[in-house]
């Protein structure tokens, strides 16, 4: 079994948090353009790399932002999701 | 039935040939450079030296003939899908498969065994009444049975799920099969070599080269080849190659796992799926259980297996099945599968000249391999998508046309 350590909740079991996909920058609902939103919603680069996911506590029902690599399935960062990016979150 | 095997019935020797010749070195330059050697690449290069005349090919397949998906997948073959598309094409992909034996003289176990998709609820089976009527206007052998029914076909499932989720009813598809991996991709792969097409082990593509626009040969480990035109058939690797063309896709990969138990005495000769406990099996010619669920949790691209899958399958095939409890898990195994947000393929030409993507094939594309070889190679041939692929291009997304084949595949296979 993997497990995680949180901020406050310290060494959890990974299957206790749902992947709530990558985190990306939303563009401007006032301005975008169809193809820019298209782009946004299905266009990007799949292959291996370390990206910003956001991950799902069931128990405490609290969203953290994981820095994981797709690759070696390595997770290097936890952060609450009380952040995200711009006008995420 | 292959003559073949009628003749080795009254041989008393086995002088069967090396099944494929010691390899050759690569050439300077092909017409068609095929990356990726599963079956979808196997039968592409089958269909364009047959169909096409275009013989000047070369497959060039990173590991060995399928080693990827075509040879980790749980081989259930059907066309019961939901949409029109669907439908349409993997009834086609079915014809084919019923008639491959006899193409290539070799047996690939094809075995027709009725596909029972389980309901659990009154939604699902809305769902099913849905697929069989789309499924029936195309002509396809589709229909909604009850409890009855199911219970005479499968004697040995518990009806009521251990009093969890009661099964009120199935779609049934009487043509769904299943049929030997290998021997597909073993099948194609002799016979696009018998005629003239090169096969390449342990062959690797690094880069694809373009220039103005257009595709002019690949990069391997093995040095630089000349291409005038490169197809890309790698299923769960197709994110590394579209990114060396700066194609950006809808596909993520997540690992789909399967396993099977210790052989049995054969009990079951139907498959059954169940899509709100997201379990499938079936029961092997050697009387395995062949057995999956859903994709794993999160992206990722890794072949590993996890103790979380085999817990969670069983747990849930027990409903199923009370007596599976007393069986061992013999092997497990993963492969990478390539999803996309409808559920549908991604095949066809891109914007750059001479690049044909086939990719897409996520926990479905097994059964759409003599279809995807025989449309592509139409495809690639021609310099203009087949009919029955028109639906499945890479742009659709960004005109927001999806095929909306959720809930037919995302567990159905
Ligand atoms: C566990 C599991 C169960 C499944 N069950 C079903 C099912 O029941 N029914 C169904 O219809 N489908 C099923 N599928 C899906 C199906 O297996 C695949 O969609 C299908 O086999 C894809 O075939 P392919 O030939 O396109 O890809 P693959 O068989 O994966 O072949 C691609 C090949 O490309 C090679 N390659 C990759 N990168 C390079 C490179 N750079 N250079 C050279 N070669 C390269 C790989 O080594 C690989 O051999 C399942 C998949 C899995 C993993």
């Amino acid at each position: 079994m993997k497990f995680v350590t949180c901020p406050s909740l310290g060494r959890r079991a990974l299957s206790e948090f749902n992947y709530g996909g990558r985190l990306e920058r939303e563009p401007d609902q006032e301005t975008v353009s169809e193809k820019e939103w298209a782009d946004y919603v299905f266009y990007h680069n799949g292959a291996p790399k370390t990206q910003i996911e956001w991950w799902y506590h069931r128990p405490t029902g609290i969203w953290f932002l994981f820095e994981r690599n797709t690759l070696t399935d390595r997770i290097t960062k936890v952060d609450f999701a009380n952040k995200g990016i711009s006008n995420e979150a | 039935m292959p003559l073949r095997l009628v003749k080795y019935a009254w041989k008393k020797s086995e002088d069967e040939p090396r099944f494929f010749p010691d390899e050759k070195p690569l050439k300077k330059a092909y017409d068609v450079v095929i990356i990726g050697g599963g079956g979808h690449g196997m039968a592409c290069a089958y269909y364009l030296a047959k169909e096409h005349g275009i013989t000047n090919v070369a497959v060039l397949e990173q590991g060995y003939i399928g080693g990827g998906n075509t040879g980790r997948n749980t081989t259930i073959v059907r066309s019961n899908y939901l949409t029109s598309e669907g439908v349409k094409f993997y009834d086609e992909s079915l014809k084919l498969f019923e008639d491959l034996s006899d193409d290539f003289d070799l047996n690939i176990f094809y075995s027709t065994r009725g596909h029972f998709t389980l309901a659990h609820t009154d939604s699902a089976m809305r769902t099913m009444r849905w697929r069989a009527e789309v499924n029936k206007h195309h002509g396809i052998d589709s229909e909604v049975v009850d409890v009855d029914t199911i219970k005479k076909e499968v004697p040995y499932m518990d009806m009521s799920c251990n009093g969890q989720h009661p099964v009120m009813g199935a779609l049934y598809h009487a043509p769904g099969s299943v049929a030997r991996h290998d021997a597909v991709a073993w099948g194609y792969a002799r016979g696009a070599q018998m005629r003239g097409v090169e096969i390449h082990q342990k062959t690797r593509v690094t880069d694809i080269k373009t220039k103005g626009g257009k595709v002019v040969g690949v990069e391997t480990d093995r040095g630089f080849i000349e291409a005038k035109k490169v197809v890309s058939m790698v299923a769960g690797s197709t994110p590394r190659i579209t990114e060396m063309l700066d194609i950006e896709t809808p596909i993520e990969i997540f690992p789909l796992q399967a396993c099977v138990t210790e052989p049995v005495k054969p009990f079951m000769d139907t498959i059954v799926v169940s899509g709100s406990l997201h379990v499938y099996v079936s029961q092997s010619s050697r009387g395995e259980l062949v057995m999956g669920a859903s994709v794993d949790p999160a992206e990722l691209h890794s072949t590993r297996s996890t103790l979380d899958f085999v817990e969670g399958l069983t747990d849930q095939m027990m409903d199923l099945f009370p007596f599976t409890s007393r069986l061992k898990i013999m092997r497990q195994w993963a492969g990478m599968s390539d999803i996309t947000p409808d559920f549908a393929p991604i095949m066809g030409k891109t914007d750059v000249e001479g690049f044909y993507l086939d990719a897409g094939w996520g926990t479905w594309g097994f059964k759409a391999t003599p279809v995807s070889g025989k449309t592509m190679a139409y495809t690639v041939a021609n310099d203009m998508p087949h009919e029955l692929i028109k639906p499945f291009s890479l742009d659709r997304y960004s005109k927001f046309e999806l095929v909306g084949e959720k809930g037919a595949a995302s567990v159905g296979h």
